[in-house]
């Protein structure tokens, strides 16, 4: 049975149901229950956006507030993790990795490799990411490239109501360390959502529309750009077929190479800095293993290299919209080879 | 108000004969260890770095006798002594630290991240302060099982100041996690000393700026620091949270092997061998009460030679991993 929820109430929905079936589960994070230690009333938050409210209610103990000390508590969820729990614990921005950052590059993605083969690290680290809040520099960043960079992890950017809930799920089943980016612009997004728990496999890219004259790859809430861009090329006679990747590592190469295959033409859309960022790695892909199928020069759609402005209307101009992605597309199918001056 | 542990609380080691000779194996088989690893690695037949645990056996003994398997430590790159005290097998040991298959960790970590979870070693870690989140973490999850278990986070004098660090001491203490956590204060931090690191004369002044009682023990005497590790271990078990110990020791060797220690006084390593041995310490103390003869622990010195010279030939003799091996287990699926 589905119903319309939003994105946040899908969250909420997938750990709750995680919780119930799994006692191993546990979730932890800055105010992801609220109140501890404070006069007033407990559950105060459940986050910071309220993602994680009336869990305490429900699991009591199972949910923790945790001091601000990220390298402790991150570090504790991953160490709690190679020891039997499944820690679902929660970096509040993304942009606060960076105090906590060796714990999950150095500790959580290596032991499997470094103990043998002989450790099992089971963790979630939820976090919010993206621009769009005019939260500024610190507070609006897109920064799975860096964690996609690190052999040992996991990453999930889920693009819908629909794709968060199965991916959380499959995320807290999943033995390996994940990082999963939730966009806090999204988190109001409302879309079907099946009741009942179901997963989605990583790796596995959502063909979010077919089409035979253009490949958008397009992740995070930037499918939304470039639904919206599409659905305006349509009129003009330009068909895009739309890849949604949703995990960033493991990466769907295989759907993205069918799709260029067929069209010839590659639109890549992301949110993250540009330098050495997932439009980066996935044209490189593509170059690399479709060249003879390309038609036209790769576009990459992304911000510029600034850090996120503050300001409504720079801001604005930061973040890439379906303006920008319609022309990257016109400029690829118009692409003629010119021709060499003799 | 300072939080100390009261005196009463310091039991009186009382240990059998069987105990007594099992520490002594412990560290002897931790110092000839050390000792060989340091002459094989001047042959260059070991790759990378070793950071060697010679000088501070009584430590890692005196916590590590009062585990089991389902307690759990997390540890350093100065990690050999708490694996062997913790229970690893000494030949896999010997074969990762040589890069072989047959090593501990399948010659894909070495030296610095020996480990093996089964046996709750949570692996040497190359990043200082890098354990005690992870310990932390363990005794998170040991509350949960609520099997009286409790998880020790090993960290030297450089590591005690590491934020990492400062944070799970807070964090132990807010939710009252069964941790305990050892300051191996050597006195150096690499090259530079720890009078010019730590602001105060003991580690353990930190504590009760995180609400947990501090001590500072002599760390070359196994009996101080088993007694003062099993007091604070008991604290933790029946669910009174975690605690500082601080062991005062040394190293007799370098901060990494190759390295020639001329931040170190001349003179200072024999002095320190000569008056400041935990194994001589040891010995003196329990064949002068009689607990045990000199030819105990002789014969236990013959053994621990004979096991480590056929650990180091096994090691050589081993194969190196198969070049596939490059590209497994960085995953569990992918």
């Amino acid at each position: 049975m589905s119903r319309e929820i939003t994105y946040k109430e899908a969250i909420n929905e997938a750990l709750a149901q995680e919780m119930e079936r799994d006692s191993t589960v546990i979730v932890m994070g800055e105010d992801n229950v609220g109140g501890h230690g404070s006069p007033g009333v407990l559950d105060a938050w459940g986050g910071v956006l309220g993602v994680t409210k009336g869990l305490y209610g429900k699991f009591g103990d199972r949910i923790l507030d945790t001091p601000i000390s990220e390298s402790a508590f991150i570090g504790s969820a991953i160490g709690a993790a190679t020891q039997g729990m499944r820690p679902v614990a929660e970096i509040m921005f993304v942009d606060f990795m960076g105090v906590c950052f060796d714990q999950i590059l150095n500790q959580a993605a290596k032991f499997r490799y470094m103990f043998g083969g002989k450790a099992k690290t089971p963790v979630v680290i939820r976090t919010m990411y993206g621009a769009g809040f005019r939260a500024a520099a610190q507070h609006s960043q897109a920064l799975y490239p860096i964690f996609t960079h690190v052999p040992g992890i996991k990453c999930v950017v889920p693009s819908s109501p629909y794709d968060v809930k199965g991916l959380l799920i499959q995320s807290i089943r999943d033995d390996d360390p994940v990082i999963f980016f939730e966009h806090k612009v999204l988190y109001s997004m409302k879309g079907e959502v099946p009741e009942e728990s179901y997963t989605i496999p990583f790796g596995k890219a959502n063909i979010v529309r077919k089409g035979k004259d253009v490949t958008i790859v397009a992740i995070g809430r930037m499918v939304h750009m470039a639904t919206e861009a599409a659905n305006k090329l349509a009129k003009e006679g330009v068909d895009c077929e739309i890849i949604d990747p949703r995990t960033t590592s493991p990466l769907d190469k295989v759907a993205i190479l069918t799709s260029v295959g067929k069209t010839g033409k590659l639109v890549v859309v992301d949110e993250s800095s540009p330098r050495c960022g997932m439009a980066a790695d996935i044209s490189a892909i593509v170059a690399q293993d479709a060249f003879d199928a390309l038609t036209a020069p790769i576009a990459m759609v992304t911000p510029p290299h600034v850090p996120v402005p503050f300001s409504d209307s720079l801001e604005d101009s930061y973040i890439p919209n379906a303006a920008k992605v319609e022309a990257a597309v016109q400029s690829v199918v118009g692409h003629r080879v010119a021709a060499a001056a003799r | 108000m300072a939080a100390t542990l009261a005196k009463d609380e310091l039991l009186a080691a009382t240990l059998t004969k069987e105990e007594l000779l099992k520490a002594y194996r412990i560290m002897k088989t931790i110092r000839v260890f050390e000792d060989r690893v340091h002459v094989e690695f001047a042959t260059g037949k070991i790759p990378g770095f070793v950071h060697l645990y010679a000088g501070e056996e009584a430590v890692a003994t005196g916590v590590c006798m009062h585990l089991g398997d389902s307690d759990v430590i997390g540890s350093t790159h100065r990690g050999h002594g708490h694996c062997i005290a913790k229970g690893v097998d000494v030949v896999g040991m010997m074969a990762e630290i040589y890069g072989k298959a047959t090593g501990s960790c399948a010659g894909k970590g070495g030296s610095m991240h020996i480990a093996d979870v089964s046996r709750g070693m949570m692996g040497a870690n190359g990043i200082v302060g890098g354990g005690p989140p992870l310990a932390c973490g363990a005794g998170l999850a040991l509350k949960y099982k609520q099997n009286k278990g409790v998880s020790v986070a090993f960290f030297g004098d450089g590591g005690s100041n590491q934020g990492t660090t400062l944070e799970s001491l807070n964090l132990a203490s807010v939710w009252q996690l069964p941790v305990l956590f050892v300051a191996e204060n050597n006195g150096y931090a690499e090259s530079t000393g720890v009078k010019f690191n730590v602001p105060t004369p003991n580690i353990s002044d930190r504590a009760a700026g995180f609400g947990m009682p501090g001590v500072t023990v002599n760390g070359n005497d196994f009996f101080a620091v088993y007694e003062a590790a099993g007091a604070a271990i008991t604290r933790a078990r029946e669910g009174k949270g975690p605690t500082l110990l601080e062991c005062k020791t040394n190293r007799f060797y370098g901060h990494f092997e190759g390295d020639a220690m001329t931040y170190r006084a001349p003179g200072e390593v024999q002095k320190l061998r000569e008056e400041c041995d935990p194994l001589k310490i040891f010995a003196q103390k329990v064949t002068s009460t009689g607990q045990l003869a000199a030819a105990d622990l002789a014969a236990i010195d013959k053994e621990v030679e004979a096991l480590i010279d056929a650990a180091v030939a096994k090691a050589q003799a081993a194969p190196k991993p198969a070049a596939g091996e490059l590209l497994t287990d960085v995953y569990i699926s992918y």
